[in-house]
């Protein structure tokens, strides 16, 4: 889901600790710097200081997170974006799981749920998804479970849509690793004697689970960014913020160098460590 | 040679189905137009050795990942110690405890140790103690001959040496029958012996064994009977002797003489 730049992320140095000019990874320099100039205008210059403050959400936030230490230590906008990425990606994980496995179930009512589930999800586009899910189905279904609609907060209603959403994407990604897993192994859990349930459970998953940590990383990174469309539902994370600043202020500039640099600085750090997990995986894989 | 007393092969009487631990009876498989066997039967006692042999694509495989319901045939009825595997009310699972197969490229499970690969099934099927299925663990790398490898991983083994890993898995649950799927194909020249020797072995012992193979010289030490099967069905059954020396089709002649002639 996201554009990721192809390049293998050597310092610079060939196999004979030759300086490598084609090997260098000036993109990462580009971005770096990028980043430090950001973070010095932010310093010194106060238009952008000042976005940059009302940005990470000293002001406002939503309750009960103003006093915490880590909000109050990051601000609230901040704190906002990252618990909302962090929980609807726990549970995306667990509707993705069951999905996947759903829909590689051999059992045809279970497989057709999960296939509609994951085709209707991806049919629709993100951001629509979000305001259904917020304004369609989350108030009637929580009159069903008997409290009112108004008692779900717009932030826990982005939550929940981002993880619907992301539970169809990360079904299709379980499916691939668990067809990834090579026939015979099950055959040879199945010869032992164990059950289907037991043969998935103890040898296809672990492996399967295994093979797609790197783009499961991927979709956590994807899932950080559009954590951005909750703010349509007025849930004031730091795109919110960055709209509430540009709009009483007509500080656009400032207001959105400073998101796009908030941003950036998570999924670059995220993704650098990714490559870095890869790499490790491949290497241990030899 | 090996000295198992079985010149029963032609003398035996006709048998009743309890007497055999294997019956197969008159089976076909059909994998979308092809026929890949077409009417084959099989009884094998306990404690025989039956080698299977044959051009690739005759169906040798596909009969022997029916004994244990990997495939299951399209007609005919296997039994397995008296269990009828076709059966609806067959517990699959419990049968299949009780023969064990090895495969052709060993399918050891990458993620666990070679000690957690032999305890898996012990500990889940079998429901040892840990303590108990690693003892029974130990015990079979002992027999194949690679105790220290009991710490590592799979990737870290040669193919020899997984594939003796993968008979030690299945000797581990005490099967009744053993099933080698072409356990040495997959294997460089070097490795087949110390592989081949193990399944010597275990024969020897009077392990019930099912081998499709390509060893020429396996078969002629272990087997009991020799099967040849081409294009899905039994072309000739015979002692390892009578087959190899006196093969009574024409098929059969041609067969051994594309692989004995060099």
């Amino acid at each position: 889901m996201t554009g990721e730049v192809q390049t293998n992320l050597q310092i610079g140095e060939d196999g004979n600790g030759r300086f490598n000019v084609r090997g260098f990874p000036w993109w990462l320099v580009a971005i770096i710097g990028f980043l430090i100039m950001m973070f010095l205008l932010i310093m010194t210059n106060p238009d952008y200081n000042r976005a940059f403050n009302f940005i990470k959400g000293d002001f406002g936030g939503i309750e009960g997170l103003q006093d915490s230490g880590i909000a109050g230590f990051i601000g609230t906008g901040i704190a906002i974006t990252i618990y909302t990425t962090l929980i609807a990606f726990a549970v995306a994980l667990v509707i993705g799981l069951l999905a996947g496995l759903g829909r590689v179930s051999t059992n045809v009512f279970v497989r057709n749920i999960a296939i509609t589930y994951i085709e209707f999800i991806r049919g629709v586009p993100t951001l629509v998804l979000i305001f259904t899910v917020a304004y369609v189905i989350v108030p009637p279904v929580s009159e069903m479970l008997g409290f009112s609609g108004q008692s779900i907060s717009n932030n826990s209603r982005g939550i929940i849509a981002l993880s619907i959403i992301y539970g169809a994407f990360l079904a299709e990604v379980f499916r691939a690793g668990i067809e990834s897993v090579p026939l015979g192994q099950t055959e040879a859990a199945r010869s032992l004697g164990l059950n289907g349930r037991q043969a998935m459970r103890h040898v296809v998953l672990p492996q399967a689970i295994r093979n797609v940590l790197p783009a499961l990383g991927n979709d956590f990174i994807a899932m950080l960014k559009d954590s951005s469309l909750i703010s349509v539902l007025a849930v004031r994370d730091i795109t919110q913020m960055a709209r509430l600043h540009a709009g009483s202020t007509f500080r656009f500039r400032e207001s959105y160098l400073v998101l796009t640099f908030l941003y950036l600085s998570m999924t670059i750090a995220l993704s650098l460590f990714l490559r870095w997990y890869e790499k490790r995986l491949r290497q241990n894989a030899r | 040679m090996h000295d198992n007393s079985s010149d029963g092969v032609q003398t035996r009487p006709g048998h009743v189905l309890g007497d055999d631990i294997i019956v197969i009876k008159n089976i076909y498989k059909v994998f979308g137009n092809v026929m890949a066997v077409c009417g084959f039967s099989l009884n094998v006692r306990q404690g025989e050795v039956v080698v299977v042999v044959g051009p690739s694509g005759s169906g040798k495989s596909t009969v022997l990942r029916c004994i244990n319901h990997l495939e299951v045939p399209t007609e005919g009825a296997i039994y397995v110690d008296g269990i009828h595997l076709e059966d609806e009310k067959t517990n699959i699972n419990a049968v299949r405890a009780e023969v064990g197969m090895v495969f052709q490229q060993f399918n050891l499970f990458g993620h666990l140790s070679v000690l957690e690969n032999i305890t898996l099934a012990q500990r889940l099927v079998r429901k040892r103690t840990t303590q108990e299925a690693e003892r029974v663990a130990m015990e079979q790398l002992e027999r194949v001959g690679i105790p220290e490898k009991a710490r590592a991983f799979p990737r870290q083994l040669s193919g020899g040496q997984q594939q003796r890993v993968a008979i030690a898995r299945s000797l581990a649950m005490n099967p009744k029958i053993m099933l080698f799927d072409e356990p040495t194909s997959a294997l460089d020249p070097e490795m087949i012996k110390e592989v081949l020797d193990v399944m010597l072995d275990l024969a020897r012992g009077g392990m019930t064994m099912v081998v499709v193979t390509h060893e020429m010289g396996f078969a002629r030490s272990a087997a009991d009977r020799v099967v040849f099967m081409d294009q899905g069905c039994v072309v000739e059954t015979a002692s390892p002797r009578t087959l190899f020396n006196d093969p009574q089709h024409e098929r059969t002649k041609l067969f051994l003489s594309k692989i004995i002639s060099h």
